[in-house]
């Protein structure tokens, strides 16, 4: 048995953590990605639209090996739901990061001076949310006593996130500097984007608070 | 050679249903919550109940023996027949039975037949160690539980290796479980029929001595062993994902406090031990393994605050203390009447 774990789980636990590094990876090239686009790097913004395009097809072939290898050693047959649950949760994340670069790479917004650091700050914050609800993963698998402290700081990145969409929000509809409503409207529409990362680190946040009692012995 | 056979026989159902029922309190969780194969489980089970029952199955049986010593094939027949019956009425009515408790009351059933005098002192000894098995099971469970806590918090082991290491611990505690299950609970099986043993001693190639006795209790662990194998994996399911919810580690803790209980219970070694260094020895009695899981699960529940204590459960326990031998008894006697008076048969000496 000692051998087994050496071969297989030791394999499937570099695996884990491979899989969280990326989506970590992930959140970090969303912000630097959204700072690009906004402070007109469009090169830059291009590059990271590429790398984490790649990122997530990577993210999602891992994933999917890790689940492949679950159920064929038969592991962790108590918790394995949940492993997948959260793993599958955490992937939607990468998702919405590389969606959301997606649609500044298709629709190309006009973002205006007043609002850049709004925009900058708010994928700041999601960035770091997804950091935090990676962490509490990392908990989960070695540390579960600690889990409700990483929790927590996503609850406070999210709730942050929060104000800061609503703050660029107001600015756009009051500006007199925007002039056409559909423009408005795109603002609207990608400060909302970008707050969702951290709606979506959230709820997976949420799920590991669950899946951590569940794992007190 | 077929009366003996024949005569055997209900021993031989008693083990087959102790072999059904009691694995699952050794393997259930580990097997229903698929941490091990039941394959793996069966063979480890039925391979180790065999070595205790042979090697360390004389001490309990001998507290059974001054019981009352059932002196006649026939009456060991009855004993062990009523006993298996009132355990598997029981077991269809969902009690939690005792195998132990269903023989002590045959044969206290077969000294009022006999008019044989039921040593009131080897009575209130094992009756004392009924009440206090699941008792000190739960102690033992309490312990661990907080050891096991302690350690697989801050040691911050991966949930992959505490599954693998979970593992090997299953199947180690499983392994010394089927030991004590055999060694405690052989005397059960087999114990009634040594007075009236129709074996004799044999040596195996001039090395290995199996006395009549081991003989009957390797013939009592294969009849354990076959129940095992042929119907314990229904049961292991029920329990594994049924009546009591544990995670694997909690599983591992059950296992551990209960097999060590039936173990202290069991071993001539440390009874031995003790009583030369003038300790109070423990008293070798058959107990019940499913009384001594329910104690070790109450001892999780009360190291985890005292919620979801189930009282019913431990009402009935103490209902079985006395409702499986007194029903285990006036069947006996009823059986040896018609056997002695219907079927012309000697039931004892």
């Amino acid at each position: 048995m000692p051998k087994f774990f050496n071969s297989k789980g030791k394999q499937l636990e570099g695996d884990i953590d491979g899989f969280l590094d990326r989506v970590t990876t992930a959140g970090l090239i969303f912000h630097e990605g959204v700072k690009a686009y906004v402070n007109g790097k469009r090169d830059k913004f291009e590059r990271n639209y590429q790398d984490i395009t790649t990122l997530e097809s990577n993210a999602d072939n891992i994933r999917r090996d890790i689940k492949h290898k679950l159920y064929t050693y038969m592991l962790i047959p108590e918790s394995r739901g949940d492993v997948l649950g959260l793993l599958e949760t955490l992937d939607d994340i990468v998702d919405i990061c590389e969606k959301v670069l997606e649609q500044f790479s298709i629709e190309t917004p006009e973002i205006p001076e007043f609002l850049r650091s709004d925009f900058i700050e708010l994928a700041e914050l999601s960035s770091k949310a997804v950091e935090e609800v990676v962490k509490g993963a990392r908990a989960f698998f070695r540390e579960i006593g600690i889990v409700s402290d990483y929790v927590n700081k996503v609850h406070f990145y999210e709730h942050e996130a929060d104000d800061v969409e609503e703050h660029l929000k107001r600015n756009a509809f009051n500006s007199k500097e925007i002039t056409r409503f559909s423009h408005k409207v795109h603002m609207r529409y990608f400060a909302e984007k970008i707050a969702e990362v951290s709606d979506v680190a959230e709820s997976v946040a949420e799920r590991l608070s669950v899946y951590a009692i569940k794992r007190r012995i | 050679m077929l009366t003996i056979i024949f005569f055997l026989s209900s021993g031989l159902f008693l083990g087959w249903s102790l072999g059904a029922n009691d694995a699952a309190n050794i393997f259930g969780t580990a097997v229903g919550t698929k941490m091990i194969k039941f394959k793996t489980a069966a063979l480890i089970c039925s391979v180790f109940i065999i070595i205790g029952a042979v090697v360390s199955g004389a001490g309990a049986s001998h507290t059974l023996g001054e019981l009352g010593a059932v002196n006649q094939l026939a009456g060991a027949f009855i004993v062990a027949l009523a006993a298996a019956i009132t355990v598997l009425w029981m077991t269809k009515a969902g009690l939690p039975v005792s195998t132990s408790q269903a023989i002590v009351g045959a044969i206290i059933g077969w000294n009022f037949f006999s008019q044989t005098v039921t040593s009131i002192s080897s009575l209130s000894k094992i009756v004392g160690t009924w009440i206090f098995s699941p008792l000190l099971s739960a102690i033992f469970a309490f312990l661990f539980f907080h050891i096991a806590k302690i350690i697989v918090e801050r040691s911050k082991i991966h949930l992959l290796r505490l599954d693998s290491y979970t593992r090997i611990g299953l199947l180690i505690v499983g392994a010394f479980g089927s030991y004590s299950l055999g060694a405690n609970n052989i005397g059960n099986v087999m114990g009634v029929f040594i007075n009236s043993s129709p074996f004799q001693d044999i040596t195996l190639a001039g090395l290995f001595h199996l006395s009549s006795i081991q003989q009957l209790f390797l013939l009592g662990g294969i009849a354990i062993a076959f129940g095992v194998f042929t119907y314990s994996k229904k049961v292991m399911m029920t329990v594994g994902s049924g009546i009591f919810k544990l995670s694997p580690v909690t599983a591992f803790v059950v296992v551990l406090a209960s097999s060590i209980t039936l173990f202290l219970f069991a071993s001539q070694g440390l009874h031995n031990l003790l009583t030369s260094l003038h300790l109070p020895a423990i008293p070798l009695v058959p107990v019940s393994s499913s009384q001594a899981v329910v104690g070790a699960v109450m001892g999780i529940s009360l190291a985890k605050g005292g919620r979801n204590l189930n009282f019913k459960k431990l009402g009935q326990i103490s209902m079985g203390w006395v409702a499986t031998p007194v029903a285990s008894a006036i069947l006996a006697y009823i059986a040896l009447f018609f056997m002695q008076n219907v079927f012309m048969q000697i039931v004892f000496k």
